[in-house]
Parts: structure tokens; C-alpha cells; sequence
């Protein structure tokens, strides 16, 4: 690898730096790689002595606290014009509902996933409650000498019964598969937040 | 290595290495490199730390043909120096009752 080679791939794998930083870290190496070849040492060796580019990136990344990182990512990347700032001010009945409405369209749908849920497990909890109470009903009618209808009503509760056992599988699984559409989705959103920090 | 205590440490010899004039990145590396390894990135970030700290100062010199940087410590960073030595007489003691009956004596 060449000093160019090095000094580019520092820099690209330190885009998420401020430029000041960036800056700084490079003519550091830079100096580090000059200071060996008057030395002695080959261009290649220098480069090689100063370490492969990857493990220096990941020892700077290890340095550098998350916070300025974020700092970085959020701060505009120029100042803003005083027309800009006064456009932000006017605008702002605009694109500040338009924000809630973004934060309520997306509140609203995880509502509406855990709803679903929620009726899942209500749809479980009356069949079971329904058989519970057809078992209980028909031994009550039995004893108390219509012991057809008793017969039937414990039929038909011990089939509620059966179906609330079903309903229960099906309910879990469709509190898992939430779940991890919930974790997916954040971890989508991770990935492309990362991505864009990297490609920048 | 405690971490803080690594870094303390690793900042003295650092300012150590500059103690007798100024010195530049590769030298300083050159010069500690008989007693410990220091990999560039950590030089940098202590380099870092004791400028913010007021412990040393940089100047940038044209040296053949291109730039290079220079470091000089300051009178807070020789005073840095004294400090460790009389922490370090405080560390010995401790050492000392620690290892006191591996080693059967208390005078070492």
C-alpha cells in the first residue's frame, strides 16, 4: 500500500469525524509515514510499520466517544443563513404539525398492531370463559334433571374449551411475530442510519 | 491494567519523553520504544489530552520540504512530572504492604 493509498482510505474511513479532526489524524500519519522513509525504510515498509489502515480506523473509532460522533452527524453542515433560520421561524406552523402528524402516523400504527393483539387474546379469553361456563352450566342442568340439554351444553363447552386451546397457539405466535417485526424494523432503521454515516 | 491508571501513567512517560527539549511524533515513539509499545493512535490521543491540559505546546516547522510538529512541554507539565514521582513513592509503599509476606520482609 502506498502513502496516498493509506492517507485516502483514512480519510474515507473517518468521514464520520468532523472535517477539522480528520484533517489532523491525516497529516499525523502522514508525518509518522515521511519521518520513517527519510529513515531508510521503503514507502511500503513505512506504511506497513505504521499498521494495516482497518486496524488504525477501528483504534481511532474506539477513542473517539460516541457522543461527538453523534454531534457530528446532527450539526449542520454549513451555518445557516439568517433567511434560513427566519423560513425555519415562518414555516414552522407547517412543518411542525407536519412532524406530529408523522410522530401520531406512527404512534397510531403500533397502536394498531398491539390492538390486534389485544383482541387476539380477547378472543381466546371469551371462548375460554364461554366453554368454562358451558361445562359448568351443563353439569348444572344434568343434575338438576334435564339431563339432555345438560349433555349438550357440556358438549358445546368442552368444543368452546377445544378451540380457546387452539386460539391460545395462535395468539402466541402472533405476539411473537410482533415482537419481532417491532425488533426487525428497529434494527432496519439501525442499519440505515450506519450505512448512510458510513457512505458519506 | 486499571484503566485510568494506565492513562495517567502513559500521559507521564509521554511528557517524559519531551522532558529534555522538544521532540516530534516518531522520535517520541523511537525513544519509549526500549521501555513499552505505543501504537500511533494512542500517541495521538495523548498528545491531545495534554495540550487541552495546558501540559505541553505545539509548533508546526517546516522540516525538509514539508511540515512537521512540534512538542514542548510546559512548566504545568514538568510540574506533572514531580507530581508522579511523589505518587509513585506513595505506590511503592502500597506495593510493599501488599506483597509483605510473599516476600517475608517489609524493606524492599
Amino acid at each position: 500500500m502506498t502513502k496516498t493509498e493509506f492517507l485516502s482510505a483514512l480519510r474515507l474511513g473517518l468521514a464520520g469525524l468532523p472535517e477539522k479532526d480528520i484533517e489532523e489524524r491525516v497529516s499525523f500519519y502522514a508525518e509518522m509515514i515521511d519521518d520513517r522513509t527519510e529513515e531508510g525504510l521503503t514507502e511500503e515498509e513505512a506504511v506497513d510499520a505504521v499498521g494495516p489502515v482497518g486496524t488504525v480506523i477501528s483504534q481511532i473509532a474506539e477513542e473517539t466517544p460516541l457522543s461527538k460522533l453523534v454531534k457530528e452527524k446532527i450539526k449542520p453542515k454549513r451555518r445557516l443563513k439568517g433567511i434560513e433560520i427566519a423560513l425555519m421561524i415562518l414555516g414552522a406552523p407547517l412543518w411542525v404539525s407536519l412532524l406530529i402528524a408523522a410522530f401520531a402516523v406512527l404512534l397510531a400504527l403500533i397502536v394498531a398492531f398491539w390492538a390486534v393483539i389485544v383482541a387476539f387474546w380477547a378472543v381466546f379469553a371469551s371462548l375460554a370463559a364461554c366453554g368454562l361456563a358451558g361445562i359448568t352450566a351443563g353439569i348444572g342442568f344434568a343434575v338438576g334433571g334435564k339431563g339432555l340439554s345438560g349433555l349438550a351444553l357440556i358438549g358445546a363447552g368442552l368444543f368452546l374449551l377445544g378451540l380457546s386451546v387452539f386460539a391460545f397457539f395462535g395468539c402466541k405466535a402472533a405476539t411473537k411475530g410482533i415482537f419481532v417485526l417491532t425488533k426487525k424494523a428497529l434494527s432496519g432503521v439501525k442499519k440505515a442510519f450506519l450505512k448512510k454515516e458510513a457512505t458519506r | 491494567m486499571d484503566i485510568q491508571l494506565k492513562r495517567g501513567m502513559l500521559d507521564v512517560s509521554v511528557l517524559a519523553a519531551i522532558k529534555d527539549g522538544e521532540s516530534y511524533g516518531y522520535r517520541i515513539i523511537k525513544d519509549m520504544k526500549p521501555y513499552l509499545e505505543l501504537s500511533e493512535s494512542t500517541l495521538y490521543t495523548i498528545l491531545k489530552r495534554l495540550e487541552t491540559a495546558e501540559m505541553l505546546t505545539v509548533r508546526t516547522a517546516e522540516h525538509d520540504g514539508r511540515l512537521r510538529k512540534y512538542y514542548r512541554i510546559t512548566g504545568k507539565g514538568l510540574g506533572r512530572i514531580a507530581e508522579f514521582r511523589e505518587e509513585w513513592k506513595e505506590m511503592t509503599a502500597i506495593y510493599r504492604f501488599v506483597t509483605k509476606e510473599e516476600t517475608g520482609n517489609d524493606e524492599n
